[in-house]
């Protein structure tokens, strides 16, 4: 098996994104996954990281003017249906 | 650490739109559609309508514009009804109508968002974290934090400032950058619907994350340390 040396912290957090997507592959994730298991500021480093993606996924899109919701229906209306 | 509190947070509060795969629920909505059923293009507008304005204002400079842009989407959606053929989800599907419409208006009001210009960010070489948070390479440990990122308490987690913080920090990003974190993780999409729709490769959509990401949570670290 081809070890990999040990990552940096300041490593770590350039490959994050590619250890939450799943894209890395094995010798790197172990490498990765080592360093989280005895680092606790990578680790707090990739609780915000997920926070911040847990937050992004309450924001909600603001609600259409009730005038844009009726011409858009007015338009379903006129729509000529082939 | 990898189960850790904000991944099993992340897993209870995501919306429930967030699933790639269509709900029967749509299926349900679109068959009325085909039947020229008006309460369900109401659905439809009232679960899509919202998202792909914000979409579209991601592309066109004016609210006007981008409500044009999603009255054309959905004049699309009724002619290309037909030919939906639910391969992806109606979401991916509209957000993909939305956004060749968009670009194109965006064109032809020269606010080009060039999405396959990576570079055109601007951001090449820009690092995930300051490099004066690491030791330097005299010291014992190059590259380990001098100044490690701190817990984020829990409870500050749902706050609304902290949302909105995030919202601001998103605003703010690059417009690839912006439109890449809104389809992943403001609406969900999984990467191979974002490529889908933003026309990206897997790698690029990547990189555009990972910088947006970067910099939100360096936001969001910043307001945990203001407001201690």
């Amino acid at each position: 098996m081809n070890a990999i040396r040990d990552l940096a912290c300041q490593e770590i957090v350039e490959l994050v994104t590619e250890f939450l997507e799943g894209t890395m592959d094995s010798p790197l994730r172990a490498a990765f996954e080592a360093h989280l298991a005895r680092c606790d500021g990578c680790t707090e480093y990739l609780d915000q990281i997920e926070a911040t993606i847990m937050v992004a996924g309450t924001i909600e899109p603001e609600a259409l003017s009730p005038d844009f919701r009726a011409r858009l229906l007015e338009a379903f209306r006129d729509f000529e249906r082939p | 650490m990898l189960g850790g509190r904000a991944r099993a947070l992340s897993r209870a509060y995501r919306p429930a739109t967030a699933t790639p795969i269509p709900t029967d629920d749509d299926a349900e909505l679109l068959r009325a559609l085909r039947a020229g059923d008006e309460h369900a293009f109401a659905e439809l507008v009232a679960k899509y309508g919202p998202s792909l304005l914000r979409l579209a204002q991601l592309f066109v400079s004016s609210r006007a514009v981008a409500e044009e842009v999603v009255a054309e989407t959905w004049l699309a959606v009724f002619t290309g009804l037909e030919r939906f053929e639910g391969r992806s989800s109606l979401k991916t599907w509209l957000f993909r109508i939305l956004t060749n419409k968009a670009k194109t208006r965006g064109q032809r009001e020269s606010r080009t968002v060039p999405f396959s210009a990576l570079a055109a960010d601007g951001d090449e070489g820009e690092t995930a974290v300051d490099v004066d948070r690491f030791l330097g390479p005299d010291s014992r440990h190059p590259g380990g934090w001098a100044v490690p990122p701190r817990g984020v308490p829990e409870e500050r987690l749902l706050a609304r400032e902290v949302r909105e913080r995030i919202e601001t920090a998103i605003a703010a990003l690059p417009p690839n950058q912006r439109a890449v974190i809104t389809l992943r993780d403001v609406e969900g999409l999984s990467a191979e619907e974002a490529c889908n729709v933003l026309g990206l490769s897997e790698t690029n959509q990547r990189v555009l994350l990972h910088r947006a990401r970067s910099k939100v949570r360096a936001a969001f670290e910043r307001y945990l340390e203001e407001t201690e």
